[in-house]
């Protein structure tokens, strides 16, 4: 075994760019590995549902296009985690035909590509509920029915390292997984090597999100990672960046439940009596890592199912007798433009306002409620069809403009718009309908693995 | 009494997963980690104050020594990105917490 293994990770997810000073730099440090996380399901239930990625093509492919030759040069592998970014087959494929492009105008035809696929087949989940092995992961989310894995587009899980280790015993140049546990890549590559697989995973979980474990912080930089038999060390490869121990120490927190009980495919990491110490001027040394294995090997499965159409107008509103009765007057738009379509039925559709300046963001949890000088007003009208929205988006629209209000002096007009046309046409609105485990006998079997 | 956004080093919200949202609150001095855990001034009644919320939306409030941090993950009630939600990445659901005073 190596004395030390390095993961070079070059940005938070593939596709949000990272300086090239930075990259070099890294590269230079002889790293033994080029890990990259594309995946989240931050941006809502849309990408998985709609099968599109979460950055563009072009943004993408010129991420792409340096770890592939960077690890090419250095003769190491680059593993992709939850490609496409929510991991799909569709979003797999996608980066696949920029990995096809790169690999054709870069010569690199002789590098090994091998894919680790994280779809779940319906009928599967299907028989895992009826066996009980899927539950809800969470109180809020609803229990599963097979009419709601129907009309889920389609479900990806979350991979462990099981999988992307036996793709990388195979010999793998570039490795993209589907769905993937996002420190699971990371940790995979250490594990392969022979290294702890607490450190490995605990160190995953700070390099997924790139840079942003440092001072200052940010997703679109580049990270070395080091493990060792009995910790490990992180720092930034910009020498404009450090790692302080409460800089990664706070990192543990972040987008998670628990500050310190992390669950993934079938462990538990504990961080509980993690020591964070300084090393020389911009590095971290992390001991204390600790993992055990959950109580049976669990998944979490993840899909999207299309839940309405939306039509939605913005406005602004500056008058202060409109202001100070604003929810008022929608309720009264709203009430007046049901009745101008009596003849359908009022559950086809539904009409919402969004009062920025006012609790626009927070809605019934805010707990000021100052009246504003002005205010952006956002409404929408969300429907079984996108002609349904739109016609319904338009009275109210309408309806709104010319709302005669009790003590208006403003009779031409109640709303400032900033377009013409006022109306934008939105599209699918999904929403999450599969977030839920499921317990599985074997950690590789729903992630096979490909050669091309 | 100080205003718990004047002692913090960090105060954010984020999604922990589409059907939550947690609050993170980092210190960069040990006494003052202590100052505001000592004085149970993020407690389950205080967030419910603040967030209009009822008890049984809190999954968990957990202090963490090691990063001087506390963690507050409640219920969402509509998940991420779906019809009428408001906050796709929840990550402008910390205001509130802000003004927490502290004795």
């Amino acid at each position: 075994m190596k004395r030390s293994f390095r993961i070079l990770s070059p940005c938070g997810i593939l596709g949000y760019g990272f300086p090239n000073a930075s990259f070099q730099h890294g590269l230079e440090m002889k790293p033994d590995a080029i890990v990259v996380d594309a995946g989240s399901t931050d941006a809502g239930p849309h990408k998985l549902g709609a099968g599109v990625a979460i950055v563009s093509k072009l943004a993408c492919k010129k991420d792409l296009r340096r770890l592939i030759v960077g690890g090419a040069k250095l003769g190491i592998p680059v593993v992709i985690g939850s490609a496409g970014g929510s991991g799909g087959r569709v979003h797999v494929l996608w980066t696949l035909s920029l990995i096809d492009e790169i690999v054709s105008e870069e010569h690199l035809e002789r590098l090994k590509e091998v894919i680790v696929w994280g779809d779940i087949p319906k009928d599967a989940i299907k028989k895992a509920m009826q066996r009980g092995d899927v539950q809800p992961l969470g109180r809020n989310v609803p229990p599963l029915t097979e009419q709601m894995v129907d009309e889920t587009t389609a479900v990806v899980a979350q991979m462990g390292i099981e999988p992307i280790v036996k793709a990388l015993q195979s010999g793998a140049d570039i490795v993209v997984c589907g769905r993937a546990y996002d420190p699971a890549p990371f940790a995979a590559v250490g594990v392969e090597h022979g290294f702890d697989l607490a450190l490995s995973y605990h160190m995953g979980k700070v390099l997924e999100c790139g840079a942003l474990c440092c001072n200052p912080g940010t997703t679109k930089d580049c990270m070395m990672g080091e493990l060792f038999e009995d910790c490990f060390e992180v720092y930034p490869t910009d020498p404009n960046r450090i790692c302080t121990p409460l800089s990664v120490a706070a990192h543990t927190f972040y987008e998670k439940e628990h500050p310190y009980l992390l669950r993934g495919p079938g462990v538990v990491q504990d961080l509980s009596a993690c020591s964070f110490e300084s090393v020389g001027k911009n590095r971290v040394r992390v001991t204390g890592s600790s993992i055990r294995p959950s109580d049976g090997y669990w998944i979490k499965m993840e899909g999207a199912r299309l839940k309405a159409y939306r039509t939605f107008v913005i406005a602004g509103v500056r008058d202060p007798i409109l202001i100070s009765k604003i929810e008022e007057v929608e309720q009264a738009v709203k009430g007046s433009v049901c009745r101008q379509y009596c003849e359908i039925d009022p559950s086809l559709y539904r009409i919402a306002f969004y009062n920025y300046g006012k609790n626009g963001v927070m809605g019934d949890l805010e707990p000021l409620g100052d009246t504003p000088h002005e205010l952006g007003v956002l409404f929408e009208v969300v429907a079984k069809s996108q002609d349904l929205a739109s016609a319904i988006c338009a009275s109210v629209r309408s309806t709104f403009m010319h709302y005669g209000y009790e003590g208006r002096k403003a009779t031409a007009g109640n709303l400032a718009f900033p377009f013409a046309p006022s109306d934008v046409e939105f599209g699918k609105v999904f929403e999450f309908s599969v977030y839920h485990l499921m317990k599985v006998s074997d950690p590789c079997e729903f992630f096979p693995m490909e050669v091309r | 009494m100080d205003r718990l956004v004047d002692l913090a080093k960090v105060l954010r919200s984020k999604n922990s997963g589409p059907f939550e949202i947690t609050l993170d609150v980092l210190f960069d001095d040990e006494a003052t980690y202590r100052r505001v855990k000592d004085r149970h001034v993020i407690t389950e009644q205080s967030i419910c104050k603040a967030y209009k919320l009822k008890r049984e939306d809190i999954e968990c409030i957990v202090f963490f020594d090691m990063a001087l941090g506390v963690k507050i993950t409640f219920d969402r009630k509509i998940s991420s990105g779906t019809c009428f939600d408001r906050d796709v990445y929840g990550a402008q659901q910390h205001a509130p917490l802000m003004e927490l005073l502290v004795p």
